[in-house]
């Protein structure tokens, strides 16, 4: 990738007005080569910001982690449902009890609720993070526009995946709908037997 | 933290409709769970500011307690909307929230908060904000 920096196109753009404005006037091929050279760094820039997979940001990788962290809520908030509906039997169960254990027991039972409120806060802090991660996508595609088009302009090469063989075998937890059933595992196990 | 909530003195009348507000419905539960500890057992819920000033509107609240961070309409928003209404616009309104900034604190109170409770909290200062503002 070439060193190229804000600061060198900037340079450039000053050099060039300078020269223009320059009361004793610069001959037009100074002038001319400057610009050739600031249309070659603009076109350097676009293959390079090309040829970094940029679409993969905004069309793969934030999509896949906004999800997983979707993902996240959605699990806390069913296990915390889960926690409160036995809080909730408990308390029922020892409505009719003798006066001191009662208490003893809606006293716990009362932590429990306070405790289960980190899913709303985890909640908070998690839509946090995806709204940040879709700014910065909208920030990417904005960016590649600003490109044009990049169909027919260089060939992408391929991303070059340098896991291990065992290491591909490490996904993680999958999403709803992805992943297989305890009852496919539990089939496919059998069909070893 | 966790004692079982007592129930409130003869000051208070826990007979009074009550307006939950938040859109997760973990903390709907955690509230309404505390507020049947004190004794307030007719108990509303709302999911967003704006399914709340539809039920607000509809009914006569003795008590709200509302988030802030909700869309599309904010408990902030809910609570300039119940203030500049003619109906019942004097009700208690008590905001639970992370919100911890001082300056969502000052907005609040300008827009005529009756008390602020931060996430996470525990059910002695849900009970002891309720009663502060019931009792004003």
């Amino acid at each position: 990738m070439n060193n190229y920096n804000r600061d060198q196109v900037m340079n450039v753009i000053s050099s060039v007005m300078g020269k223009i404005n320059s009361s004793q006037g610069e001959p037009l091929e100074h002038i001319r080569s400057e610009l050739s050279g600031l249309a070659k760094t603009i076109d350097d820039m676009h293959k390079d910001i090309l040829s970094s997979r940029g679409h993969d940001i905004s069309d793969k990788h934030v999509p896949t982690a906004t999800d997983e962290l979707d993902a996240v809520v959605g699990a806390t908030e069913e296990a915390t449902a889960s926690i409160m509906d036995s809080c909730d039997a408990i308390q029922a169960i020892v409505e009719n009890v003798e006066k001191d254990t009662r208490a003893s027991v809606f006293d716990e039972t009362t932590k429990i609720f306070e405790a289960c409120s980190f899913q709303d806060i985890t909640g908070q802090r998690i839509a946090k993070v995806i709204k940040t991660l879709k700014d910065i996508e909208l920030t990417v595609d904005n960016l590649l526009n600003l490109f044009g088009p990049e169909e027919g302009d260089i060939s992408k090469p391929e991303a070059i995946d340098n896991r291990t063989e065992d290491e591909k075998l490490l996904n993680g937890p999958q999403l709803n709908g992805q992943g297989v059933s305890q009852d496919d595992i539990d089939k496919l196990l059998a069909e070893f037997d | 933290m966790g004692k079982r909530i007592k129930k409130v003195g003869l000051f208070m009348n826990t007979d009074i409709k009550v307006l939950i507000v938040d859109d997760y419905n973990t903390m709907l539960r955690i509230i309404r769970n505390l507020l049947s500890q004190i004794g307030f057992k007719n108990v509303d819920e709302a999911i967003d500011g704006t399914q709340a000033l539809e039920k607000f509107k509809a009914n006569n609240y003795g008590l709200i307690i509302s988030d802030w961070n909700m869309e599309p309409m904010s408990g902030y928003e809910f609570l300039k909307e119940v203030r500049a209404g003619s109906h019942n616009n004097k009700v208690p309104f008590i905001m639970v929230t992370a919100e911890s900034k001082t300056e969502n604190v000052i907005k609040a109170k300008q827009a005529g908060v009756s008390n602020y409770i931060v996430k996470p909290f525990n059910a002695e200062t849900l009970k002891g904000k309720i009663e502060s503002v019931l009792q004003e």
